[in-house]
């Protein structure tokens, strides 16, 4: 790796490929998992969930349950509305049913839970629960759902006369229309970026102690977010922040799933209060899959207003979204379609305007952002999908297409036509260096060769642009916590340092990468910083991770406070040296007088002297906390391109290459970002090729399981090859700017651009995710008929 | 019923459910975390042990079938004191991110080093296609077992001469 560093690899300071931290644990089975959790006197809960997705519920019969020997309890929606916890507010300021009280609304929905000694007991237990439903017809696409005659699903809901869940909009309506009067050409595209579900190995799950003397609440919790889900618990639930301790322990895997706040977790706390003991649930697969957050589900129509050269005047889109049966994105709370308007993507032109709307239907509510930042997959799906189709309607080679598109360098900071402003980048370097490395234009003759052979081979090329690290103040924030983050850091007088985190990882390895940021800024050896998160007693404040925002924001809190410290360190090594602090230079754990590097103190020095040998005045000890307010989000983005051949007679496609570059400023842990990119092109190449949660008529989920719902294995998973460009984001303390979605972002329109191109001399212009074999089949069949 | 299952090493005899799964039994009886549950369906693979040496999903077996018999686990991977090759491997070429897929699929690997002392990617990828990743996309996986296996033919060559 030729990453650039400026510390020795004995420090490992950003650019070194440190072995991680985390694994030392892990490889040995020492995680510490929800599900790992065993406390003294805990009991075990397992929820009943409805079977039919819409339903009157006329009464619930809990005696045969009761009957079992170890069951101590069964909650209803009854009990929990006798605390005023039977509805919750959900994180786009709509309301969630915890325990159903008069309806079900979609399959899977929680009905009532069941309390007992054993896990096998309340399993038996919640199988007894007798639930009288009174079935009602079932609303499961959105389009339906907005037809004026169908049936009001949220009748619950004060002022609520139809199923729409919320209306946005964005841009320049009248500059768009113009635009589109100059147009020579007008490109379109309908798609259905399908319901998708993060799905991480480990389900959701809590062990909630609350301590009926003291009324303290210990919440184990597979969180991405312990510090907001702490306030939220204190909000909703009514209990005293400062009683409310959020533990997120190992997590295996999030992506967005671990972000809301579940019914489970809120029947198992108000359990564990009621009864007095702990109380653990554990999600099953099947759980997880029907009623947990999932992702997209968006229906989209773009336009693109083009002249005949090729230049993008404008762009227009309307999205109709399925929402589910609470409308629960998990997204900053003044986008309703969260960061959806980044759609304009890598590409410079003057109009946009876009159009959102989210319907109420008898599904699972979710919305999260499946690693993703809120919606930017859909939006980068969706461009690149347009651009691509654009290129063979005016007959322009896509990649000269995009060329001719690219904000130049010269250009940013860019604003778009709908009001992000993107910070540094340089596409067209980017995107040939892409093109070079796969052999581009010798493709191109080889896919000529092999059609007039019959042979259907397909280069598909995506150049996404991602908007993350949310985010200002200003404009961001989550149920009105502004997304801000934090970074406590305190040297030990031996030269060790403890550093504190808001974020919290799931697998990315902040308890490397981010003790790599300190080691940069003070020359302390990486692996004599200590790394805690997760647990909110012990960290500062933070709304998380998520949406690639560990390292912009958190990662930015850690620079800053690091510098605090590395400006008190000069100070005292002035003192210790008897010179003057703008004579002191440090690099690399040294702190010397300018120009005679032979009178030097280490970092652990100075440590030493923080606590027992300061100057005149100075506060004793050396530590900080820095809360980070980011000035602008951060701007990563890539250039894919896949090459497949597609089988005529099968519709089978078999990924060839996958060549990705990437530009996330700069690389802190390069193996670590890479193993993150290749984690991303594999859920891109999931949800192209066969991730899908889908629902007959009756809104039965089909996918409810791993058999159904097909994840990749190492059999099926293309082989990547990794490219990089730097640019540093310049407002970022390092210059880094987010990688953990980047390559979920842009692969899916990459894949689905290689096969639409394998095919797209028949006519072929769209086929939607997942690219199943028989899709691919059928488009063949109806090109040739 | 009483069942006595010898867990890398030793012997534990207890009274189990029949209907009690190998997994929980290995989990919440014998007190060992690291094999993990991930699904409801046979399907994910994070359950993985070696029975007799051969990998099985835990989740499919019952205790009472595993009387008599040795189950190896992750906690028994480790030999001596020293780590075994694969848990090296792993760490050395990033073979995990969140690791709740890393103690099963580093038994795979270890039981598929024991078949096949230089398997090619596409026999490492086949080999560890009943168990899901949801973190790495797998490249890093199979890099950590080829490594393991070139460390072990190293080693072996070593000890040879
Ligand atoms: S828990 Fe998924 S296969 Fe055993
Ligand atoms: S490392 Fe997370 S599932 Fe494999």
């Amino acid at each position: 790796m030729t990453a650039h560093t400026t510390t020795p690899p004995e420090i490992g300071g950003i650019g070194h490929s440190l072995k991680r931290v985390e694994d030392a644990r892990l490889i040995e089975g020492q995680g510490n998992f929800l599900d790992d959790i065993s406390l003294p006197g805990m009991l075990y809960m397992a929820l009943v969930r409805s079977p039919v997705a819409h339903a009157r519920i006329n009464g619930i019969d809990i005696e045969a349950a009761m009957a079992v020997d170890g069951v101590l309890a069964v909650v209803t929606g009854e009990l929990m509305a006798a605390h005023n916890l039977a509805w919750m507010p959900t994180l786009s300021g709509d309301t969630q049913a915890v325990l159903a009280t008069d309806k079900v609304r979609y399959q899977g929905q929680e009905v009532a839970a069941v309390i007992a000694t054993d896990p096998y007991i309340a399993a038996d237990g919640a199988e007894l629960v007798d639930v009288d439903y009174d079935v009602l017809p079932a609303v499961v696409t959105p389009q339906q759902s907005l037809d004026p005659d169908t049936v009001v699903i949220r009748d619950e809901k004060e002022g609520q006369t139809d199923n729409l869940a919320y209306e946005w909009e964005c841009g320049d309506d009248a500059a768009t229309a113009e635009a589109f009067a100059r147009a020579d050409r007008v490109v379109s595209i309908q798609t259905h970026y399908p319901r998708s579900h993060p799905a991480p190995l480990e389900t959701c799950g809590i062990v909630a102690d609350v301590n009926p003397v003291t009324g303290q609440a210990t919440i184990y919790m597979t969180s991405q977010a312990p510090h907001a889900h702490r306030t939220l618990f204190a909000m909703v639930a009514g209990l005293p922040e400062q009683n409310i301790r959020i533990i997120s322990p190992d997590i295996g895997g999030g992506f967005g799933n671990k972000v809301p706040i579940y019914p489970g977790y809120v029947v198992a706390t108000a359990a564990s209060l009621v009864i007095g003991k702990p109380v653990k649930w554990v999600e099953t697969r099947t759980g997880n899959l029907i009623s947990t957050g999932f992702g997209r589900d968006y229906h989209m129509s773009g336009e693109l207003a083009l002249t005949d050269e090729g230049r993008i005047l404008g762009l227009r889109v309307d999205v109709l979204s399925d929402q589910g049966a609470f409308y629960s994105d998990a997204q900053p709370s003044r986008y309703r379609a969260g960061l959806f308007h980044v759609v304009t993507g890598s590409y410079d032109f003057p109009a946009a305007h876009i159009t959102c709307r989210g319907a109420f239907t008898n599904k699972a509510p979710g919305g999260v952002a499946y690693r993703c930042s809120f919606r930017i997959t859909e939006a980068s799906y969706l461009i690149e999908r347009l651009v691509q189709t654009a290129a063979y309607e005016l007959g322009i080679d896509p990649a000269d297409l995009r060329f001719r598109n690219f904000i130049q360098p010269e250009q940013f900071p860019y604003e778009t036509p709908t009001g992000f402003v993107y910070d540094s980048g340089d596409y067209p370097t980017a995107l040939r260096k892409a093109l070079d490395a796969v052999g581009y234009e010798q493709l191109r003759e080889e896919q000529a060769e092999a059609r007039a052979q019959g042979r259907l081979i397909g280069i598909g090329i995506a150049h996404f642009t991602e908007a993350v690290g949310a985010g200002p103040a200003h404009t961001y924030d989550i149920a009105g916590l502004k997304m801000i983050d934090s970074a406590e850091l305190r040297v030990h007088p031996t030269g060790k340092a403890i550093l504190k985190l808001g974020v919290k990882t799931q697998g990315q390895g902040h308890e490397t990468t981010f003790a790599q940021i300190v080691a940069e800024q003070l020359g302390i050896p990486a692996y004599d910083i200590k790394v805690e998160h997760g647990d909110t007693d012990h960290t500062p404040y933070g709304l998380g991770t998520y949406a690639s925002r560990s390292t912009p924001v958190g990662g930015a809190a850690t620079a800053v406070v690091a510098r605090k410290l590395a400006d008190k360190a000069r100070h005292i090594a002035a003192h210790l040296l008897e010179a003057a602090v703008e004579d002191i230079e440090m690099a690399a754990g040294k702190l010397h007088v300018k120009g005679s590097p032979d009178q030097a103190v280490t970092i652990q020095d100075v440590a030493l002297a923080a606590y027992t040998n300061l100057p005149e005045g100075m506060e004793y000890g050396l530590e900080d906390v820095t809360y980070y307010n980011p000035p602008n989000l951060t701007f990563p983005y890539g250039s894919y391109i896949v090459v497949v051949e597609v089988d005529p007679d099968t519709g089978v496609w078999k990924v060839e290459r996958m060549v990705a570059l990437d530009d996330c400023g700069v690389r802190i842990n390069p193996m670590i970002v890479e193993g993150q990119i290749h984690g991303g092109l594999t859920e891109g190449f999931a949800m192209s090729s066969m991730q899908w949660i889908t629902f007959d008529e009756d809104g039965n989920c089909i996918g409810s399981n791993f058999m159904d719902y097909l994840v990749p294995t190492a059999w099926e998973t293309p082989r990547f090859e990794l490219l990089e460009t730097v640019v540093p984001s310049p407002h970022h303390p390092i210059g880094a700017k987010g990688v953990g979605e980047s390559a979920t972002v842009g692969s899916p329109a990459a894949y689905v651009n290689a096969v639409v191109d394998a095919l797209a001399h028949l006519g072929v212009r769209n086929i939607d995710m997942p690219v199943l074999p028989d899709r691919v089949w059928e488009a063949i069949d109806s090109a040739a008929s | 019923m009483e069942v006595t299952v010898n867990v890398n090493g030793t012997d534990h005899t207890a009274d189990v459910e029949p209907r009690k799964l190998l997994v929980d039994h290995i989990r919440t009886v014998v007190g060992l975390t690291g094999t993990h549950i991930g699904c409801d369906t046979t399907s994910c693979g994070v359950c993985t042990v070696l029975l007799d040496g051969a990998p099985v999903k835990s989740c499919t077996v019952l205790a009472v079938q595993a009387d008599g018999r040795s189950v190896t686990t992750v906690e028994g991977l480790k030999s001596g004191g020293e780590l075994h090759p694969v848990q090296t491997a792993f760490s050395d070429e990033h073979g995990l991110q969140c690791g709740f897929c890393t103690p099963a699929m580093m038994l795979v690997g270890a039981a598929l080093l024991e078949q096949n002392p230089d398997p090619s990617d596409e026999e490492i990828r086949w080999a560890i296609s009943g168990n899901l990743c949801r973190c790495t996309g797998y490249m890093n996986i199979v890099k950590s077992i080829r490594a393991a296996a070139e460390a072990k033919a190293t080693a072996a060559a070593g000890a040879d001469s």
